[in-house]
């Protein structure tokens, strides 16, 4: 694929790239400076691996002071920065550019401080999503956001992104989850915004911050809200006859003042190719499939999921299969947690990830399947019902120049068709470059002039991750 | 002094527009039950909400509530209601603690970022909003988020205008994430606890698995003469019956609580929420932001420092309201070299306008977020017309 375009590289930064790089070693030790080509090869992508582009030079500093002065650096030379975490974004956030130097967090990997009283933890941004939790579970707490990619991805990436998942229907995504973070803005500035407290003072520049995508600073260290899990979390699989009846029972759990801790949905092609790699037991002979986890002591759960399974029966639920045991749970999930790896086993694909209001289900559901038919191509659904964010996946073959010319378009369509049913272009994967030209679709001119102006305040020069979230077009100054 | 009542956003566009060239600031005026918050503005003319009415989109099984600006909270809350559903958030009525009349309206809860006790759990209003248009500085229209609860599409503007006062624009739409209202709810209470007893308290049972929602301390002689500490529970009958017993457990040590229910229980929580122990005095009063186990600490310091402090804790102890005597600074110097060390900030909620124009009423942000939140301003309101200074001096 090569739709999405890349700005064009600054023949002067190229050309001064053996002084660039000597002022770099200047600044960072002589292991935290990556030049050679073959060293900055990984670099190069990331999870949209479609597009790769070898950047100039690649740093991985490990202290904030390194960060503020690479970055001090890199503004008073005028060269491009692309800010990196583990390289897991789907939307090829980031993804570098050949003028732009990588400043990646991933030796900046510590776990600070924990601090149980005040349920709070202090982490480098390099750590990974997982390992908050990991470092945690022991007391019983947990990190809330739960994006599938949380065994690698980083928790700056998390804010880079805003991150979500399964789980973020009861517990919010990574912007209800963080407190305080230590962000180097790009004249080397270390600014504190936030902390180990609610509401932080002034403009909620930390809310600001979250999904900003590596366009304001580059975070380096994070305070987030570390929560006690439940007594005790049961997943539930529900099959059912048709799509539209799943869907009329999340609306009617919901509408029964029932808020599980989470809601999935998997269409017929999706349980198909899940149940063949991870053998969860998903039902065959259904239409769909909701995942319902509830939460709390045995009793809580027995009595939450009384009520959840009396309204899927009025809603003719035909399969009912309760997870009798911890491996029988971790299964369930499994086989859902792992819908995207098993779908790159069968064929290639693009991951969607588009919004809607969840009223609006069926009729997507149905308008998805014209869209992908048309493009002669096949689509696998998975998504986070309670919240109404689709995950279609399209599948094609990657070694057919028009069929993937044809995947990309069908999932811009979809997209497209997020937007016309009043949601929006992505819930959890971001912009970055996959989605930057559909702007102009879901916010006209004044909208999208007013959010650019906002990331001038913090980068008149467009140096910070240049190339993402906003047409390369048309771009406007403080 | 000139009231602009527009009905339509097209309107609010048009008179903004009008008062770009002639430089006249505007005070943004909704139920005005909130006008006191902040820094005075010297200004002579307002944009009032007041013709922007109306639920535009309710959704129950979306969970989702929109509203024009000038909506009374009051119908959208009685909306959300007959429906069995609420603000996750429960905002504060500022009514009883400023001396105000009139109507509190949604787009100044959004504007304001106005939360309630069950912001430890549910988070504050912020992070309920969802989506918003307001009226620019240059007169445009401008939309963020959307009536989706999951959206990372391009830069959230919605956080940023949640607590900005009307500094960056006119709220004309908000639209929030709702929750369904607890089946019961439960309120425990125990007697004759001091700060740090009750505050650890607290810790304790927001780090347990019981869930509360609520965390309260009210020392003696804030509204009864025994220091009360409260906790509490919403849930479906069966769940609160149950988490109830096993909370009383876990925290044995501290003794055995009353059980407060129906509309005590509810009286209680308002008062907790608005403050209202400190209405009808002429204290000064503030809010102080901390991490809760810093709270105690902050009261201790503050105590030394100013003779006559009051206060309470909501959040667990990271709330922290505090009435000193107005004095000539409300006390400001002293209270935030107390707090300095202990990391958060402070916000005069309550004081007379000669002082809230002579001290710092939000917490001054070191140079490089000054900066930023000068551009941020900017970059709404390059005019300066909305609220100028309402925040900080020359923003």
């Amino acid at each position: 694929m090569s739709a999405i375009a890349f700005p064009i590289p600054d023949q002067s930064i190229l050309a001064r790239r053996e002084e660039i790089v000597a002022g770099l070693a200047t600044l960072v030790a002589p292991e935290a400076l990556i030049t050679a080509e073959d060293e900055r090869r990984p670099y190069e992508t990331d999870a949209l691996t479609a597009y790769r582009r070898l950047p100039l030079a690649v740093v991985l500093p490990s202290t904030t002071a390194e960060v503020a002065a690479v970055l001090k650096f890199c503004g008073e030379q005028g060269v491009p920065v692309v800010p990196r975490g583990a390289g897991t974004s789907l939307a090829g956030g980031a993804i570098p550019q050949e003028d732009a130097v990588v400043i990646g967090v991933s030796k900046m990997n510590r776990i600070l401080s924990i601090d149980y009283a005040n349920r709070t933890a202090k982490v480098q941004a390099g750590v990974t999503n997982l390992a908050v939790t990991g470092e945690v579970s022991a007391e019983g707490f947990f990190y809330a956001p739960d994006p599938s990619s949380q065994l690698a991805c980083s928790i700056g990436g998390n804010i880079g992104m805003n991150s979500g998942g399964a789980h973020c229907l009861k517990y919010g995504v990574t912007t209800n989850n963080v407190l305080g973070v230590t962000m180097v803005l790009l004249d080397g500035s270390i600014v504190e915004v936030g902390g180990a407290h609610l509401d932080a003072a002034g403009y909620d520049i930390l809310g600001l911050i979250n999904g900003s995508e590596g366009q304001l600073g580059i975070i380096t260290e994070a305070t987030v809200r570390i929560l006690r899990a439940a007594e005790g979390a049961r997943p539930v699989l529900f099959g059912f006859p048709t799509s539209e009846q799943a869907g009329a029972a999340v609306a009617a759990i919901i509408g029964a003042g029932i808020i599980p801790v989470a809601m999935e949905f998997m269409d017929k092609p999706a349980i198909e190719i899940c149940e063949a790699f991870a053998h969860a037991g998903y039902p065959m002979d259904v239409e769909a499939l909701l995942i319902i986890e509830v939460e709390g002591s045995d009793t809580e759960m027995d009595a939450q999921l009384a009520r959840i399974v009396a309204i899927a029966r009025e809603h003719g639920v035909k399969t009912v299969k309760e997870s009798k045991s911890a491996m029988e749970a971790a299964a369930i999930w499994k086989g859902r947690k792992s819908a995207f790896g098993a779908t790159g086993r069968i064929a290639d694909y693009i991951c969607m990830d588009g919004t809607i209001p969840t009223g609006q289900l069926p009729y997507v559901l149905r308008r998805m399947a014209e869209i992908v038919k048309g493009y002669g191509l096949r689509v696998a659904n998975v998504f986070h019902a309670g919240d109404g964010n689709l995950h279609p996946l399209i599948l094609y073959n990657c070694n057919d120049p028009v069929e993937a010319q044809k995947a990309e378009d069908a999932g811009m369509d979809i997209l497209k068709l997020c937007v016309e049913v009043g949601g929006c272009l992505t819930g959890e994967h971001g912009v970055g470059i996959e989605k930057r030209d559909l702007m102009t679709f879901q916010f006209n001119p004044e909208d999208l002039n007013q959010q650019m102006r906002v990331r001038a305040v913090f980068d008149q020069r467009w140096l910070l991750n240049p190339a993402k979230v906003f047409p390369l077009e048309g771009r406007v100054a403080a | 002094m000139t009231l602009h009542i527009p009905t339509t956003e097209a309107q609010a566009c048009a008179i903004v527009k009008s008062v770009i060239d002639s430089g006249v600031p505007l005070s943004i005026g909704g139920g005005g039950t909130r006008a006191g918050l902040g820094r005075p503005t010297q200004t002579q003319s307002t944009l009032s909400s007041a013709g922007l009415t109306g639920i535009t989109l309710y959704e129950p099984a979306e969970m989702v509530i929109a509203a024009r600006a000038g909506t009374p909270l009051a119908e959208v809350e009685r909306t959300l209601a007959e429906r069995g559903q609420m603000l996750p958030f429960e905002p504060m009525d500022h009514r009883a603690l400023l001396g105000t009349d009139g109507e509190p309206t949604i787009g100044a809860v959004a504007a304001g970022n106005i939360s309630g006790p069950r912001r430890i759990n549910a988070g504050a209003a912020r992070d309920s909003l969802i989506g918003i248009r307001l009226v620019n500085g240059r007169g445009e229209a401008i939309k963020s988020g959307g009536r989706v609860m999951k959206n990372v599409t391009g830069l959230d503007l919605v956080k940023l205008v949640a607590g900005s006062y009307g500094t960056l624009g006119f709220l004309t739409e908000v639209t929030f994430r709702v929750l369904p209202k607890p089946e019961r709810i439960l309120t425990l209470a125990w007697r004759g606890l001091s700060d740090e007893a009750a505050v650890a308290l607290l810790c304790t049972a927001l780090g347990s698995p019981y869930e509360p929602f609520a965390a309260s301390h009210l020392p003696a002689g804030i509204g009864a003469a025994q220091p009360r500490t409260l906790l509490r529970l919403e849930n479906f009958s069966d769940s609160i019956d149950y988490r109830s017993r096993e909370l009383i457990a876990l925290l044995g040590a501290h003794g055995a609580p009353e059980r407060i229910e129906g509309q005590d229980s509810v009286e209680l929580w308002r008062d907790v929420r608005d403050a209202r122990v400190f209405a009808g005095t002429d204290e000064a009063i503030w809010r102080l932001s901390v991490a809760p186990t810093a709270g105690p600490k902050a009261t201790a310091a503050i105590a030394a420092r100013v003779p006559g402090a009051r206060w309470f804790y909501d959040w667990g102890g990271g709330l922290v309201w505090l009435a000193v005597p107005a004095g000539a600074d409300a006390a400001a110097d002293a209270i935030r070299t107390a707090i300095r060390p202990l990391g958060g900030h402070a916000t005069l909620v309550r004081a007379p306008a000669a002082i809230r124009a002579s001290v710092p009423v939000f917490e001054p942000l070191p140079e490089p977020l000054m900066r930023v939140t000068a551009g941020i301003k900017t970059s709404f309101d390059p005019a300066g017309i909305f609220e100028p200074g309402r925040m900080y001096a020359g923003v």
